[in-house]
């Protein structure tokens, strides 16, 4: 198992690196390659490794006290996730698990305080990628938190539904509608689900509870 | 007929990461798109193509009814 230094120098965190700084880089990197479901970080336990995704895709989500999960990202081919457990020294803040099969590249903490030192580039780089991923979380922060995205996913619910099979909409159509994250859209038709209000039947949304839909819609100003 | 993801060809970039995440194997790259294969058992509706399709070209649209309309057209078509 080799590095691929051309995907390394397409990496933002290493973006502007000389390619013998690259080569130096890929000689701290491991490989690991990961089935289908598997863990690779468990919310509040300690992994302070970067991670790189190669190939496939990871899901980073925490789970509430009652079990629910919500998503935070998915992790593609090029991203990097475990960022704040790497650079602070704490524990993940999020769980992560694979989608499918995952090669991934990953980087401990000693050798990327090691890298901050040596070379400033990536220094910058990094603070750069840390605000990037920020702001994506700032922006879900206020959807989580200010937004009655549940009330709205109702009302988008009660405006689409029909006695029969009519207009079909993706979660991605909702979100956009909602104005939210498709994550967050994900997240309301489950507790939709779990509270007996909707049913999912594969690609079909049943409207089982009629009535209480129309409270929550109604609760949205 | 069975229900599978609908693919937008145009936008479909071949990187294969739905393909990936498919628990199903109704997904395969065929010349360089995603394409959707008859499979035996159904589609989940899991949604993770689409989840994940950094291009926006998977589509698992949900047909938003109400149960009861449902049930009772079921029970009149007894």
């Amino acid at each position: 198992m080799s590095i691929e230094l051309d995907f390394l120098g397409r990496q933002p965190y290493f973006s502007g690196l000389s390619d013998d700084e690259i080569k130096a880089v890929g000689r701290l990197l491991s490989e690991r390659s990961l089935e289908r479901g598997d863990m690779v970080l468990m919310e509040g336990e300690a992994d302070s490794n970067l991670y790189f995704v190669v190939s496939g895709a990871i899901k980073t989500f925490k789970t509430s006290s009652e079990g629910k999960e919500q998503i935070l990202s998915i992790v593609r081919p090029g991203d990097s996730f475990n960022d704040i457990a790497a650079f602070d020294g704490g524990v993940s803040p999020v769980s992560a698990q694979t989608m499918g099969p995952v090669t991934l590249y990953e980087a401990d903490r000693p050798d990327l305080v090691a890298l901050t030192d040596r070379y400033p580039r990536f220094t910058k780089n990094a603070v750069a990628v840390l605000a990037a991923k920020l702001r994506e979380l700032v922006i879900l922060v206020e959807d989580l938190s200010f937004k009655q995205v549940i009330g709205r996913v109702a009302k988008i619910l009660l405006r689409y539904a029909s006695d029969e099979a009519g207009q079909r909409l993706t979660q991605q159509d909702m979100a956009a509608m909602a104005g939210t994250a498709r994550e967050v859209v994900g997240r309301s038709l489950k507790t939709l689900e779990e509270q007996g209000t909707i049913r999912l039947d594969r690609h079909r949304i049943l409207i089982s509870d009629r009535r209480r839909l129309e409270d929550m819609a109604g609760a949205v100003v | 007929m069975k229900r599978l993801p609908e693919i937008d060809r145009n936008k479909c970039n071949g990187c294969g990461l739905c393909v990936t995440v498919c628990a199903c194997g109704a997904l395969v790259i065929v010349d360089n798109v995603v394409t959707v294969v008859e499979i035996e058992q159904e589609c989940q509706w899991c949604t993770n193509c689409e989840l994940v399709c950094p291009a926006g070209a998977i589509a698992c649209p949900f047909d938003i009814v109400f149960e009861q309309a449902q049930s009772e057209r079921i029970e009149n078509s007894r």
